[in-house]
């Protein structure tokens, strides 16, 4: 906990953070910038850094930022609170959710 | 990195500035024989035909190729008749169906072409790079395969008048195909206004369009002998909320009907305008179709409650259904059922023919204490090829919900064991019963609407797809009855080639100085002021406006106050409205786009319609009866010098289709 660094800041402009990106993947091309139908992003004024989720609000999760990436993992599309949405596993009847704390494993099938 | 992240690690440096470069005036200009407003997919498809004929082409889009517009991809190609295999029914039939089905409020002239056309322009996207056969066999032995072409069906596998498409490549091909061809692609630029000449006492051209660079405040300058308006259906008009759905909209936030707001002050004549709908869909609390329904991308899912009791399904006739199979079956009696995308849901005779097996209806068993909520999508009970068509192909391929399918797996979703929730029931959503009914549930405010669901209102077209204005032509969803994928498409194929032929025998256009000053004074307006009223300020002033004097139910009355309360918005256009950068000063342009939808076109619109329609989902308190025979047409509007002209035109637009269709056929082909 810093007590350093704590500065006048807004609300966020948007109730979800729809874009998550992993600063050790990415590597800071653009690409994401750069297909993004509304602009959302802007390039880090620092050449090879994480771009910059800027119009938060704007995002609607089309998703071209995680396809055109070039490294697996770099981004993805962070569904927000809102969005958790349910499933129940007909065997056992159990509930499961999306961001639940202990999920159960990833199902690895492709789409058609 | 959020905000805070940023502000933390930048505070007091100069890593704030504006990471583009400024250059609010400059012009840049381009001159074409074709220039294409929009680049989903009609207008993909218009540069690519009318380069195609030899045309010099350029493509405005303010967003990116590869995601604008429908987005990256879709799930199904609906309605293409002729020469598909195994459809015995003819475009012309079909057609008539398409307009029977709205009670004739539709465009058979783009029907009949995405039903003519539909399957030649499925195989020229096949050729581009498009995926539409099951090459892998992925569903050999399904239903709903063709085992010789290895093509996909969907809903009625009887009549196979719906495929299922490996969407997610469709963009890409396209992409590929307009570079290959030498098309002058303009991302990041909005489309401002249209350049017009006058020609004669009351005929206008258009020759060419200005657009705002989003990034650097550029002025872009385009001139054309031929312009196609491909661009988006408006929207926001009646709310914007990003708490609600968590994201802002049902489409594309840059797709906000700049398109149109253009067209109109151009004096572009529309038809259909008054028509809208209680906005079920854009308060979805998931991305469309993450949360299981039995209509549309997921049909024919079989639906259980809480204690997996199935909700049974019926045919038109009410006549409930025993087996799986019959839900992708007419009945008895019944030639075809329509489904797809903006198909009618209202009571009527047109709705009876067509209408398609669905669900019970769940609230009359939930209130007779037969099902108990919530329900949920039954995958694991569906033959393996359903399942997989549904989740694995239909979900799989339909843009945004590529993500979707994505994300739940990730997170352990199996269709083969788990049931999806179905949201729509618990909050009324849509999905379930008919739009009528749908529209009592949607949060209880029906005056919450939407222009830009179902099949719509827009320009009226001509057989060339040409508007009333000499050298515009319009495609997709820049079109009254646009909507969806496979109609886009054939429709922007269509009008590309038209402009180009146009533009080979018309002469060079310029557009007056006098008219490109004017408009850069207005764009850049909301420059002058950097305190002042913001865009999502003006908007939400919008919406309310919209939902208080333009709602569920309309009078006179009310609808004069909604254009007293549009002046005063215009007013605060004029002296408040401001903006601090390019992407925020064309957030501001879009809003005033807005206005021009709701409070220049749908408002006259309303008021331009002395009855009430079913049809229209239009209201008038002062004209209860629903639909007289007298009001069965389009009311057209239009504006010149800043008064609203009316007109009309008969229902059934462009019937007989096919004789039609044949007659404005040039009748040798022209080479390019």
């Amino acid at each position: 906990m810093s007590e350093e660094n704590v500065y006048l800041s807004p609300n966020p402009a948007s109730a979800a953070r729809p874009i998550a990106i992993d600063p050790e993947k990415c590597t800071g091309c653009n690409l994401c910038v750069n297909v993004c139908p509304a602009d959302v992003f802007v390039p880090n004024p620092e050449a090879g850094r994480v771009p910059l989720v800027l119009f938060v609000d704007e995002c609607w999760y089309c998703g071209p930022c995680v396809d055109e990436c070039p490294h697996e993992g770099a981004i993805r599309l962070n569904y927000p609170v809102m969005w958790r949405v349910p499933w129940k596993r007909k065997e056992t009847g159990r509930h499961y959710w999306l961001g639940m704390k202990n999920p159960p494993p990833p199902n690895d099938t492709p789409p058609a | 990195m959020s905000w805070g992240t940023w502000i933390d690690l930048n505070a007091g440096n100069d890593a704030m500035k504006w990471p583009y470069p400024i250059r609010y005036g400059q012009e840049d200009a381009v001159d074409v024989d074709v220039l294409v407003l929009g680049g989903g997919i009609a207008g993909c498809w218009a540069a690519i035909s009318a380069a195609e004929q030899g045309a010099k082409v350029a493509i405005l889009e303010r967003g990116s190729i590869l995601g604008s517009g429908a987005g990256t991809g879709c799930d199904h190609w609906q309605w293409a008749i002729t020469d598909v295999p195994g459809v015995s029914l003819s475009a012309e039939d079909f057609t008539q169906a398409l307009v029977d089905n709205h009670g004739g409020y539709n465009n058979g002239i783009s029907r009949y072409i995405q039903a003519r056309d539909g399957y030649e322009t499925l195989l020229e996207l096949e050729e581009m790079g498009g995926k539409v056969r099951d090459t892998e066999d992925t569903f050999k032995g399904a239903e709903f395969r063709d085992e010789q072409t290895k093509l996909l069906f969907a809903y009625d596998y009887e009549n196979r008048i719906v495929m299922r498409v490996w969407g997610m490549t469709f963009k890409r091909a396209l992409r590929s195909r307009l570079r290959r061809l030498g098309v002058d692609i303009h991302e990041r630029v909005a489309l401002t206004g249209l350049l017009t000449e006058r020609r004669g006492e009351d005929a206008t051209a258009v020759v060419g369009a200005t657009g705002l660079n989003v990034r650097t405040g550029a002025f872009n300058v385009f001139t054309a002998k031929a312009t196609v308006l491909c661009a988006a259906r408006p929207q926001r008009i009646w709310t914007y909320s990003t708490e609600l759905a968590g994201s802002c909209d049902l489409r594309m936030p840059g797709a906000m009907g700049g398109g149109y707001a253009a067209a109109w002050r151009a004096g572009t004549e529309f038809a259909m305008m008054e028509k809208s709908i209680p906005a079920g869909l854009s308060i979805n609390p998931s991305a469309p179709h993450g949360s299981g329904h039995p209509s549309n991308t997921w049909y024919p899912c079989t639906i259980v409650d809480a204690n997996g009791k199935e909700v049974p399904w019926v045919d038109r006739d009410g006549h409930a259904l025993e087996t799986f199979e019959e839900r992708c079956r007419p009945a008895p009696g019944q030639r075809f059922f329509i489904k797809g995308g903006g198909q009618s849901s209202l009571p009527h005779q047109g709705l009876r023919d067509y209408q398609g097996p669905r669900l019970t209806n769940v609230d009359t068993l939930v209130e007779k204490g037969e099902i108990e909520l919530p329900l949920y999508a039954d995958l694991p009970s569906l033959p393996a090829h359903e399942r997989r068509a549904i989740f694995g192909l239909m979900v799989g391929q339909e843009a945004k919900t590529k993500h979707t399918y994505a994300n739940y797996t990730h997170a352990g979703f199996d269709p083969d064991r788990d049931m999806l929730l179905s949201y729509q029931q618990l909050i009324g959503g849509g999905g379930y019963g008919t739009s009528a009914e749908g529209a009592k549930t949607v949060l209880g405010f029906p005056s919450i609407r939407n222009a830009h669901s179902g099949t719509t209102g827009g320009p009226v077209v001509d057989w060339n797809l040409r508007t009333n204005l000499e050298g515009l032509y319009a495609a997709g969803d820049g079109m009254l009855g646009g909507n969806d994928h496979s109609h886009a498409a054939t429709t922007g194929r269509y009008a590309g080639r038209r402009a180009a032929w146009f533009a080979r025998q018309a002469t060079a256009r310029s557009g007056s100085r006098e008219q490109i000053e004017a408009e850069k004074r207005r764009v850049y307006g909301p420059l002058q002021r950097k305190d002042g009223v913001h865009w999502k300020e003006l908007l939400a002033g919008i919406n309310k406006t919209m939902q208080a004097y333009c709602g569920a139910v309309k009078s006179e009355g009310l609808l004069r106050m909604a254009l007293e309360a549009g002046e005063d918005l215009k007013h605060v256009v004029d002296t408040e409205l401001a903006a601090v950068n390019p992407h925020d000063l064309a957030n501001a342009l879009s809003v005033v786009d807005i206005l021009t939808a709701g409070i220049d076109i749908i408002v006259p619109a309303c008021l331009a319609r002395r009855a009430s329609s079913a049809f229209l989902h239009f209201s008038r308190a002062e004209y209860p009866a629903m639909d007289p025979p007298e009001w069965q047409k389009f009311v057209t509007i239009r504006q010149e010098d800043g008064v609203v002209k009316q007109g009309e035109r008969p229902l059934n637009l462009g019937a007989p289709f096919e004789e039609n269709y044949l007659a404005h056929r040039p009748a040798a082909p022209i080479g390019a």
